[in-house]
């Protein structure tokens, strides 16, 4: 039946424009699955639009960057900061014209184009009967016993490599490759995604995997289980969001402009943290679902801008591939 | 000639198909772009780890498929098709497997652990050389074991009459067939583990284990350096071109004759030495291999219970794409079961298959909207991927039995359809079911493409279990991959012994 209903709405696509209006969103993998935020946003959407929303999963800026002026994307929801400056720079995407004064994010942010929908901080995450006394900076852990256990990803491959290695050279600045060179002996591996470090955590195969903030949030409220935790650091962490944009192209102009308004707006806000797990952009925390509460939290977010973070990239990744094929 | 014209379009359609993608990235980007610092390592260490990992295989295949060919005992044919395992698993899913064994809270190490010994690490090259070695392993084997099955009965019956000793029958009968088809074997798994990459980076331990697929990743979906993408793709197709080469020339010799079909009495290998040798090298890659596979089936049962519709839609999918796969790759192969065919097949996998994806969704896009054209993509895409290891099994008995038959049929004045109905299909039956069900495995196991593809309406098996892990779901994750493990095998189990039937085992 579903099978049916399936292959009638792909006949039916090409021809919906006639009666239902399409706004088209491409989205991250992870955002449409079924444990995503994806299938309820659609759902609230279309209840206030008398539309059809179409989330399209996949790469997001390759995509774009691939499909040029001849993409079908009304909106993309998932960017992230290492790549605004490409994204900016395409000329491919149009202010999204919103007040930002609901935002309740940890830096001040007033960019006209790109906006934030869902934020983080990178963290280690360890396991509380494994590890009894977690680092409590980053120096301690540069300093921990060599066998601690831990798996990062790669920044070539995975963002949230990147992000990491922008977090050592925003704390250790030139210093960075030295203390690459401190943390090796500890790295058990380097992933190609979070995905696949996630799980070699998981599996106990190491004591504590580069993650975010908000990840102990998953097994508080889904599993009930408390031993996930973040080691927090006061040299602070480095920030990530997570941002949506229109196209200047698109064909639906004003739906686009309704989707980008409903992203700030509570319902919408209110699905972000046990959807997304992270923390929604634009709500203030005693708002935030009760095992949210609960979270570790950095007092200091360490973030580069775009131009910054392009102008270091290049550097951060390299002292890491130096210090680590030693 | 018309079986000459359809080799010619196999083979231009082939060429078209391999060459086509990495030329319109090449265009789009308007050049090669620049290496970066690393890429040279990288591609040295590609090379280092390949030779060894295809070196390994290869070698321990040799003793394993010479005892599985020698010996009957129950449960063979289960063992068989389960040595095929390994090599269909999804990356992710065998790295899991692999380290409930290996890693550092695994199985050997929690016996290491008990008995007082140090932590064995199993990260680093060697790390990566056990993985491949259990993902390709298995195919050396097969290879060999198919090659070993063709010897005709009658060749062992007048070894034994002659009395040769065990050594001249090696000589005579099996190094003949080792010159053969290891280098083929050798040049195929050396490919594979070049476009090597998630076991790589997994199991490498780090940056000093980077391949040069990762750095197309790098640059085709992080940095959008298509230059770059495309200067690496060549490279990488170069290596695997020169792998071919190679093998294509050092891999000599013709079949055996023709026999009459004869199960194979083997008069060798009475001693009890050379029992408790088979029995030995069979016991290991039965350990070696079946309990990471164990493992797998062991996590993945609590997780079954935990799929939902979506990772049944995903199955169906899967299954759809594996059949569709298998029956383009069979018709591909046929007119292609030659050397010229098989070399240019091997440029097949060598190619990333970012860029290959990236490239067909360029040509694509003009013309459709390249989502919808999802899975019928992945289907041809995993043709294409598995034509290579199609023509390594068809091959050298498709030569055979031209070779023994050609003069017999010209002589009866058969037509090419009476030829192919009536000679060469037959005979060609237990290979090409071998190929078809690792055809469909491989194609039910591939992630490749889908991925830069992917609709949430059409997700395969394999991208369900990336998109589980990726929701924190690590436990359905792990039903979903032993649901994948089960279909694979079931497919492969399936026309692996739809090809054996009535051929004597």
């Amino acid at each position: 039946m579903k099978a049916l209903t399936f292959a009638a709405g792909l006949f039916a696509a090409s021809t919906a424009l006639a009666d239902d209006a399409v706004l088209t969103v491409y989205a991250p993998d992870y955002f449409v699955s079924e444990w995503g935020p994806g299938p309820k946003i659609e759902e609230l959407f279309e209840a206030r639009c008398a539309c059809d929303l179409q989330f399209k999963p996949g790469d997001l800026l390759p995509r774009i960057l691939l499909e040029g002026d001849k993409t079908e994307a009304d909106v993309v929801i998932g960017l992230n900061t290492d790549v605004t400056k490409k994204a900016r720079e395409s000329g491919l995407f149009a202010p999204h014209g919103q007040d930002l004064s609901p935002l309740t994010l940890p830096i001040d942010w007033t960019d006209d184009t790109f906006l934030p929908f869902n934020y983080g901080h990178t963290a280690f995450i360890y396991d509380t009967t494994k590890v009894a006394n977690p680092p409590a900076s980053f120096d301690e852990l540069l300093n921990a016993p060599d066998d601690l256990r831990l798996v990062i990803q790669d920044p070539r491959s995975s963002i949230s490599g990147l992000a990491l290695v922008l977090w050592v050279q925003a704390v250790y600045g030139d210093g960075a490759q030295a203390a690459w060179e401190k943390l090796a002996p500890k790295i058990v591996t380097v992933t190609r995604g979070w995905s696949e470090s996630y799980g070699l955590f998981t599996d106990g195969e190491a004591d504590m995997v580069l993650s975010y903030t908000t990840s102990p949030a998953y097994h508080i409220i889904a599993e009930e289980d408390e031993t996930k935790r973040a080691a927090i650091f006061p040299e602070g962490h480095y920030f990530m969001v997570e941002l949506a944009a229109k196209l200047a192209g698109t064909d639906q102009p004003e739906l686009a402009d309704q989707f980008m308004q409903f992203i700030l707006s509570e319902d919408f806000q209110g699905m972000i943290a046990t959807g997304n797990w992270s923390f929604p952009a634009a709500l203030p925390q005693d708002k935030w679902p009760e095992g949210f509460q609960k979270l570790d939290l950095p007092e200091k977010a360490l973030f580069y801008s775009e131009d910054e973070a392009a102008a270091l990239r290049d550097e951060a990744i390299e002292a890491w591939r130096r210090a680590l094929s030693q | 000639m018309a079986p000459r014209a359809v080799a010619i379009i196999a083979g231009s359609a082939l060429a078209l198909l391999t060459l086509g993608p990495i030329a319109v990235v090449l265009i789009r980007a308007e050049g090669f772009g620049a290496l970066r610092p690393g890429d040279l390592e990288a591609v040295r260490f590609t090379l280092w780890q390949a030779f060894l990992s295809a070196l390994l295989s290869c070698l321990f295949a040799v003793p394993v498929a010479r005892a599985l060919a020698r010996r009957r005992f129950p449960g063979r044919g289960v063992l068989v098709t389960l040595l095929g395992a390994p090599f269909i698993l999804p990356v992710i899913v065998a790295v899991m497997g692999l380290l409930a064994v290996f890693g550092g809270s695994g199985l050997l190490n929690r016996g290491l652990g008990a008995l007082g010994l140090p932590r064995l690490d199993i990260y680093g090259l060697h790390g990566v050389l056990l993985a491949h070695v259990f993902f390709n392993l298995p195919l050396a084997t097969r290879m060999l074991l198919q090659g070993w099955l063709a010897i005709p009965a009658e060749r062992f019956r007048l070894a034994a009459s002659l009395g040769l000793t065990p050594w001249a029958q090696f000589r005579v009968l099996e190094w003949p067939l080792l010159r053969r088809i290891l280098p083929g074997a050798f040049a195929v798994i050396f490919v594979i583990c070049l476009t090597s990459f998630a076991v790589a980076l997994t199991l490498g331990g780090g940056p000093r284990a980077t391949t040069v697929e990762l750095a197309i990743y790098q640059a085709m979906r992080f940095d959008f350096d298509l230059g770059r993408a495309a200067l690496l793709a060549v490279i990488q197709l170069g290596l695997a071109l020169a792998a071919g080469l190679v093998a294509w020339r050092v891999s000599v010799g013709s079949g055996f004759g023709a026999g009459l079909d004869r199960v194979q009495p083997r008069w060798d290998g009475r001693g009890w030495a050379a029992k408790a040798g088979d029995a030995g090298w069979i016991a290991l890659v039965a350990v070696f291999l079946l309990l990471p596979l164990g493992m797998v089936i062991l996590r993945g049962a609590p997780g079954l219970l935990l799929l939902g519709a979506d990772s049944f839609r995903a199955a169906g999918h899967s299954l759809i794409v594996a059949l569709g796969s298998t029956a383009l790759c069979m018709l591909w192969a046929l007119p292609l079961a030659n050397r010229r065919g098989e070399l240019l097949a091997l440029a097949a996998i060598a190619i990333s298959p970012l860029v290959l994806g990236t490239g067909l969704f360029l040509i694509l896009r003009p013309f459709v909207n390249p989502f919808s054209m999802a899975l019928p993509v992945t289907g041809l895409v995993n043709a294409l991927m598995a034509l290579p290891f199609a023509l390594r099994i068809l091959r050298p008995e498709a030569e055979a039995i031209r070779q023994d038959f050609g003069r017999l049929s010209a002589t009866l004045g058969l037509t090419p359809r009476a030829w192919t109905m009536l000679v060469f299909l037959p005979r060609l039956r237990r290979p090409l079911g071998f190929a078809a069900g690792l055809t469909a495995a491989l194609a039910m196991g591939d992630l490749g493409v889908i991925a830069l593809f992917a609709d949430p309406d059409r997700a395969t098996l394999p991208l369900q279990v990336y998109r589980l892990m990726g929701s924190y779901q690590m436990e359905a994750a792990s039903g979903a991959a032993l649901l994948l493990l089960g279909l694979s095998l079931s497919l492969f189990w399936l026309l692996d012994r739809g090809g054996r039937v009535g051929a004597g085992r």
